[in-house]
């Protein structure tokens, strides 16, 4: 049924229609017609940011937490390229984003008008699909397909560019139907091929160092996944592991849990990995913070690769089987054919396995050496983990990027999908305050917390002046460690110790700042006071700025360094970082 | 602590030197819309691909579809991914390699101008007749000639006219078809 309308109605109604009931923006000259709709209803509300990047971080955070797209509305110019690092973010962590750049009128394209800029040129190589709405009868359509394509196959960030006389334009609306959205070219391959999957259950019946290596991909394919995930896990009894990315689709609560692989992960999980004789990749990429070098990785290992996207499958690793598809659909199918060929799980075939990884978990690669005197940021976040278990709430956590964002995924335990986000592939500085802030829009009773450097959370800092003004109670726990801790760790290793422009110069007094923009401020420096600080920080019913100050120079371990295979991990009781790393190596990222 | 590497035997060393590159010529049926080009183009200088030549029109204009002819010089692997990575953009709706799916045409159109008088000139004109090249325009000092054919046959004519007096050429690129009944 169709219904005349301005196309910035149409904009609005289409938000309703998708099931929008919060945006992140930022108004501007050409959005004005936008807002002004929105202004004329109340079912869409719209959450003002202080920076257009704001908003597409919480529009992240909104997404990952309730598997349902984030949307983002800027204006034209500088709105559209402010986004762009959240959206590029969001194409590497494959999270679904409907952003709505405004754009000069089309008469005014090309001419380089005031706020005018090529935003599907500038956007191109960083979403997933994007679209220049240049009349009025397109636009319905464009607005429930760029929902569609951001929210199914790969889920990634889909622009949506309208001019805004195009806003003003008036045409026939109609609503999302199947009929319409049938897109001629757009089909992800969601079922797996059933002859590629039994394949694959049969070098699983067959494994005897077997390992399960799961990423983002099962968290996207929703909360089922991560349950078939577990069913699978119980019914084979193999071992599973995890990227940044995946951690939560398996319980870290779960004997069969060996904690996050990679760069930063634990001993067992690399050197399993690397000694495994079936890997079994379920919605990871084989990212290079994963694989270390390439030509050692995993060496002698049948690898079966489940990906919903058929460009990930050999780009970096040439795999024996893969199966392009939906994890959830593959998992199923793997439940199924497994549970038709066997009733028991490998417990006495693989326990010369779990033998040699007992081995491995006794070497304790997460240890680190605690102090009385100065708070270890492995050990504040141990505590902030086990305050948070006492409390009834609902716990999301958020992160930077940087040591800390490590410490988190080695020392935070997740039982749940989607109550972990990061900033992984693209490695974003400033991430998690907006995400935070993202998450408490759509968890309002929910405890959200950042865990945050002083580095990292000043790149967004003016963000809680957002959760100000929404009363928005998220905690932002800040290891002040004074450094650009990740980079001053990298100089330790590849550069001789010349710490150029690592430090934190010139700090804020956080304690001061909060009660600037009207939050709270809370300081620890000793370890003997820091529980009853964070049970303050959990206390407070209001955005919380926590400083921690922790030990300077603390390194985080373990690490596979660049250029180096698994099974050449640092261990933490590696006296001298600084002469592991050959001169190859150091021109790696 | 830490363990040796170990000899690997592995197959997955990385396969630069071990792959040859090849010359692929792939066909992409993609809807006709702003950006489709810039889409394509974008895909391969951000990946790292090169492209040889590229060629495209619309063909189906009742369905806005033009169909893009793209040659491309990579190792077997790369192709895959380029292949995947086209697959995946939102307006393509097919990738061919036309060269790893068995016997097909391909033709390019290419202008040459050549200035030349006297026993050049007649030279000119009999090469010319024996590669079946168009005059298309004439001058008493010059000519404009029209070769269509593969692109070794241009190489080749414009090898041939380079002593002769040759002045520019511009080619269009190749449009690639398989042969048999079988459309795309």
């Amino acid at each position: 049924m169709a219904e005349k309308m301005t196309g910035a109605e149409m904009v609005i109604q289409a938000l309703t229609d998708q099931g929008v009931e919060h945006i992140f923006g930022y108004p501007g000259g050409a959005a004005l017609p936008i807002y002004d709709a929105m202004f004329q209803q109340d079912f869409v509300k719209h959450i003002l940011v202080r920076h257009e990047q704001g908003a597409t971080h919480m529009a992240e955070g909104y997404a990952r937490s309730t598997g349902k797209p984030g949307v983002v509305l800027v204006t034209s110019g500088p709105g559209a390229t402010n986004a762009v690092t959240g959206l590029t973010d969001a194409l590497l962590d494959s999270i679904p984003l409907v952003c709505i750049t405004a754009q000069v009128p089309t008469t005014l394209i090309g001419t380089d008008a005031f706020q005018e800029c090529d935003t599907v040129g500038i956007t191109r190589s960083c979403t997933k699909h994007n679209y220049l709405v240049k009349s009025i009868e397109d636009l319905p359509r464009i607005l429930h397909e760029a929902f569609l394509i951001a929210t199914t196959g790969r889920p990634g960030p889909v622009v949506i560019d309208i001019p805004k006389d195009i806003q003003f334009a008036v045409g026939e609306y109609f609503r999302p139907e199947a009929e319409t959205l049938r897109h001629q070219s757009y089909r992800p391959q969601v079922d797996g091929d059933l002859a590629a999957i039994e394949t694959a259950i049969d070098l699983m019946l067959k494994a005897e160092r077997p390992i399960f290596y799961t990423g983002g991909g099962v968290i996207n394919a929703g909360p089922e996944a991560s349950e078939n995930l577990r069913e699978l896990a119980e019914l084979t009894g193999f071992p599973v592991t995890s990227t940044l990315m995946g951690l939560g689709a398996f319980p870290a609560s779960n004997p069969q849990w060996m904690g996050m692989l990679g760069m930063h992960g634990t001993y067992e999980a690399n050197m399993a990995m690397h000694d495994c004789d079936v890997m079994i990749n379920i919605g990871a990429r084989f990212d290079d913070r994963i694989t270390g070098r390439i030509d050692a990785f995993s060496p002698n290992s049948t690898k079966i690769h489940v990906d919903i996207d058929p460009a990930s499958i050999n780009k970096v690793v040439q795999v024996h089987v893969p199966i392009i598809g939906d994890c959830n659909r593959v998992l199923e199918e793997m439940i199924r054919i497994w549970r038709s060929r066997t009733n028991a799980p490998r417990t006495e075939a693989i326990a010369g396995w779990w033998t040699q990884i007992q081995k491995w978990r006794d070497v304790g690669s997460l240890n680190f050496k605690n102090s009385d005197t100065v708070i270890k940021p492995q050990w504040a976040i141990q505590r902030l983990y086990e305050a948070t278990r006492k409390q009834s709430k609902e716990v999301f956590i958020t992160t930077e990027v940087g040591q800390h964002q490590m410490w988190a995924a080695q020392h935070f335990h997740f039982d749940q999908p989607n109550h972990w986000m990061t900033s992984g592939g693209l490695g974003t500085m400033g991430y998690g305050l907006p995400a935070a802030v993202g998450v408490q829009v759509a968890h309002p009773d929910a405890l959200v917390i950042d865990i945050a450097g002083e580095a990292s959370v000043q790149m967004t800092m003016q963000e809680l002046s957002t959760a100000v003004q929404y009363r928005l109670p998220v905690k932002i726990f800040i290891l002040n460690n004074e450094r650009m801790g990740m980079v001053r760790q990298w100089q330790d290793l590849l550069h001789g110790s010349r710490y150029a422009h690592s430090y934190s110069e010139s700090l804020p007094d956080f304690v001061k700042l909060a009660e600037a923009y009207g939050a709270k401020g809370i300081k620890c420096d000793t370890p003997a006071e820091l529980d009853a600080a964070i049970a303050a920080m959990l206390d407070y019913d209001g955005p919380v700025l926590f400083d921690v100050l922790v030990e300077k120079d603390e390194n985080c371990l373990p690490m596979i360094p660049s250029g180096k295979p698994h099974n050449e991990i640092i261990l933490p009781d590696t006296a001298n970082i600084g002469d592991i790393i050959d001169e190859k190596g150091r021109q790696l990222v | 602590m830490n363990a040796h590497l170990q000899p690997t035997g592995s197959a997955y060393f990385l396969t630069q030197e071990t792959q040859l590159s090849e010359r692929h010529t792939l066909s992409v049926l993609v809807d006709n819309e702003p950006g489709i080009l810039a889409r394509v183009v974008g895909l391969f200088s951000a990946r790292g691909f090169n492209i040889e030549s590229l060629t495209v029109s619309e063909t189906e204009h009742d369905k806005r579809l033009s169909r893009i002819t793209v040659v491309v010089i990579a190792t077997p692997k790369v192709l895959v991914q380029i292949k995947a990575q086209l697959e995946r953009l939102v307006p393509v709706h097919r990738v061919h390699d036309l060269t790893a799916e068995g016997a097909y045409l391909e033709r390019e159109l290419a202008l040459i101008k050549v200035n030349g008088t006297g026993d050049h000139r007649a030279e000119t004109l009999r090469l010319a007749d024996a590669f079946r090249a168009q005059i298309v325009d004439a001058t008493v000092e010059s000519f404009v000639f029209e070769v269509t054919g593969k692109p070794s046959k241009i190489d080749s004519f414009i090898a041939l006219m380079q002593p002769l007096g040759l002045v520019e050429v511009v080619r269009t690129g190749l449009a690639a078809i398989n042969r048999g009944p079988e459309g795309m």
